[in-house]
């Protein structure tokens, strides 16, 4: 693994559901340290390509490279076992459990293999919600049910980094957020890439992501048409990528694109 | 099920751990937990927000008490406490299986009928020579057969996603119609007397004073160090727990209530064998829901099955594994409820069993909609039922004014489940 190789790199990958294309041949690449924002109007692809990634489902086609190595990821757990991570938007939290229970959900720690080691858990979950400066939460041992949407999103992406996670994927972040918990987690975002984590952050709202992306994967019917850098573009040429973005292939018409590479 | 060593927190970060910021108690508006008056506040504040616990079930339980106290001279007997205990066991055992399976937000309509294959089972494979066997052997296989209905409904659940409520109602008729047909099978007038004494002794028969002195001993000395050590795990943590007058408090008030019970037992004939093997059942699932990882993705799966999925918690699994402990626990409340009978018979796990298992979870406070509940509320709930029960039939009220009392004291307990559940909902949309 070179230092300047992609933490994450996805190369000529296609999934298709039936008839639907939903990605072909996309590139995608995160850097570590970097917040990679994944932009596209609905239908595009985004969904498909982070769930894929996650392993939720897998690419009909193509490849993916983990720091720098061909890997294989065939469910939640292998993309886990990478240190993939993804906070969806419905933020995947049970109510009825408190912040810690939440935060070591399916890999809780056990004293002698059998009880459930609470103390532990309850201070590293202390620990790194303090390390992300998280300091609206009044307590760990409240329930998720009683948090603000901005908490439990804190939350949600504690829980994502307390893994030896490298790759964080943010699905809509911001979406159903006012206007200073939009703030926080942005900032929180930032506060990622700068642990040397690779960012992607899914988003509709150009304004949030240019706060805090450092490159803009602009996908548009399945297909990227777009990889802008923020510091070097404006928000008209995103909206101008995702709306009329040039495709390379059209849809439906398979056989046309298939030279097309990137 | 490796365990990381938390990567995130970077060095600057982990110096100054060991200083006090990690264990003292959040700032903000919520009372300081560490004294007695404070947690007391903060209770009051979860039971306002509805975090009622088993609250209402107290309150329900004395307020019971007190009327048929009142209106019957023998309710509050020595002989009457015991026989009502008696009549509960079985309701409680079931119900702790019932329990589980409304935390992960499910439903198991077959147990009464599964409890009386396990019974009947039983029975079957004590009759001398035919094929006479021992009674621990008989009472396996019993338990074995129970176990294994659970395991297949559970299978057509998470398999063929089915509704539990279907599937289990399927249960219902299909295990009744074995029990019918093994019942008759095996005897013309339909009712099959045990001929083990051991299998007979499990629900009429008691402990020796001494025994039963020694076993409340054990249990109380059991609590306090489970719960001693909690606390000096967590203080070791720097994080703060429960202060310790409140420990002492509540050690005190368990030590009080087992050994008035011990005691008031064995004024007639002692601490019943049942009542035992209930309390161990008791304490071993609750041990298992509220300490160990299953217990977790219990709750987790009742909470939200789609973030359990996603957490990498295999949920079938789990749903799988609950309904097994739902039919295994059936099968040893059906073993207690033929012992106590001294019989199987055709109608065995008929009439109201189910409903009244069912009752007695959600009585007790298990949550009908999943994640909120805890096993001690299958005995809170089955007191509850048993005392109502057993002082109508004291008073000599007709069956159909019973079944009517009983209904409305199940209703009053959806309804404030229903109303907790409501100010719970209000306060998550802050």
């Amino acid at each position: 693994m070179t230092e300047n190789s992609a933490l994450l790199e996805c190369r000529n990958v296609s999934k298709a559901f039936g008839a639907v294309q939903a990605l072909y041949k996309v590139d995608f690449e995160v850097y570590r340290g970097e917040v990679m924002a994944l932009v596209g109007d609905n239908g595009a692809g985004k969904s498909t390509l982070i769930k894929s990634i996650a392993g939720i489902y897998p690419f009909d086609e193509g490849e993916v490279y983990f720091e720098g190595a061909y890997v294989d990821i065939h469910g939640p757990r292998d993309a886990a076992k990478y240190g993939i991570e993804v906070v969806y938007q419905d933020l995947a939290l049970a109510d009825n459990l408190d912040v810690v229970a939440n935060m070591f959900l399916g890999r809780e720690r056990t004293r002698t293999g059998v009880v459930l080691d609470e103390s532990s858990m309850e201070s590293a979950s202390r620990q790194t919600l303090n390390s992300l400066s998280v300091t609206t939460l009044q307590s760990v041992r409240q329930r998720v049910a009683g948090l603000s949407g901005g908490q439990r999103q804190a939350v949600a992406v504690a829980k994502s980094v307390m893994w030896d996670s490298k790759l964080v994927i943010l699905d809509e972040p911001t979406a159903a957020l006012g206007v200073a918990q939009t703030r926080q987690v942005l900032d929180l975002v930032r506060r990622l890439a700068e642990q040397d984590l690779g960012v992607v952050i899914v988003s509709h709202n150009l304004h949030d992501v240019f706060e805090c992306a450092d490159r803009i994967t602009v996908l548009r019917l399945g297909q990227r048409v777009a990889l802008l850098e923020r510091a070097k573009t404006n928000q008209q040429e995103v909206v101008h990528a995702i709306t009329a973005g040039t495709l390379d292939h059209v849809p439906g018409m398979e056989t046309a694109g298939a030279g097309a590479d990137g | 099920m490796t365990e990381h060593v938390d990567p995130s927190v970077p060095p600057a970060v982990s110096a100054d751990v060991s200083e006090p910021p990690a264990s003292r108690p959040p700032q903000g508006e919520g009372p300081s937990q560490e004294t007695l008056a404070g947690f007391a506040q903060s209770w009051w504040q979860g039971v306002k927000a509805g975090e009622l616990g088993s609250l209402p079930i107290i309150v329900g339980l004395v307020a019971i008490v007190i009327v048929f106290g009142i209106l019957d001279d023998t309710f509050l007997t020595e002989r009457n406490f015991t026989n009502l205990l008696l009549q509960m066991a079985a309701i409680a055992t079931i119900a702790i299986g019932v329990v589980f399976v409304l935390l992960i937000g499910e439903i198991d309509l077959s147990v009464a009928f599964v409890s009386a294959v396990g019974g009947v089972v039983m029975t079957l494979l004590l009759r001398p020579d035919d094929p006479g066997w021992p009674w621990w052997l008989a009472i396996l296989v019993a338990l074995g057969i129970t176990t294994a209905i659970g395991f297949v409904q559970a299978l057509v659940i998470t398999k063929a996603g089915v509704p539990s409520f279907v599937v289990t109602l399927a249960g219902l008729l299909i295990w009744s119609g074995v029990v019918l047909i093994l019942t008759t099978q095996a005897s013309s007038i339909g009712t099959i007397r045990i001929q083990d004494d051991t299998v007979v002794r499990i629900a009429n028969d008691f402990l020796s004073e001494t025994a039963g002195w020694i076993l409340g001993a054990v249990a109380v000395l059991a609590y306090a160090l489970a719960q001693l050590n909690t606390a000096r795990q967590r203080r070791a943590s720097g994080l703060y727990g429960k202060p310790l007058s409140l420990i002492v408090l509540q050690i005190a008030g368990l030590a009080l209530v087992t050994f008035a019970a011990v005691w008031y037992c064995n004024q007639d004939r002692g601490v019943p064998y049942a009542i035992v093997i209930l309390l161990v059942f008791l304490v071993f699932w609750s041990f298992i829901a509220a300490r160990t990882r299953f217990g977790r993705h219990v709750y987790a799966v009742g909470g939200s099955a789609e973030a359990s999925r996603r957490a990498g918690i295999n949920v079938d699994r789990v749903r799988i594994a609950v309904f097994m402990i739902s039919g295994f626990m059936a099968g040893v409340g059906g073993i207690m409820l033929a012992s106590r009978l001294r019989s199987v018979a055709t109608n065995t796990g008929g009439g109201q069993l189910l409903l009244l298992v069912i009752a007695a979870a959600v009585i007790g406070g298990t949550s009908l909609f999943g994640g909120v509940g805890r096993v001690v509320s299958a005995l809170l709930g089955a007191l509850v039922i048993g005392s109502i029960t057993n002082g109508m039939d004291l008073l000599g009220l007709a069956s159909g004014t019973k079944f009517v009392i009983t209904g409305l004291v199940l209703l009053g307990a959806v309804l404030i489940d229903a109303f907790a559940k409501r100010r719970r909902t209000a306060r998550g949309v802050v």
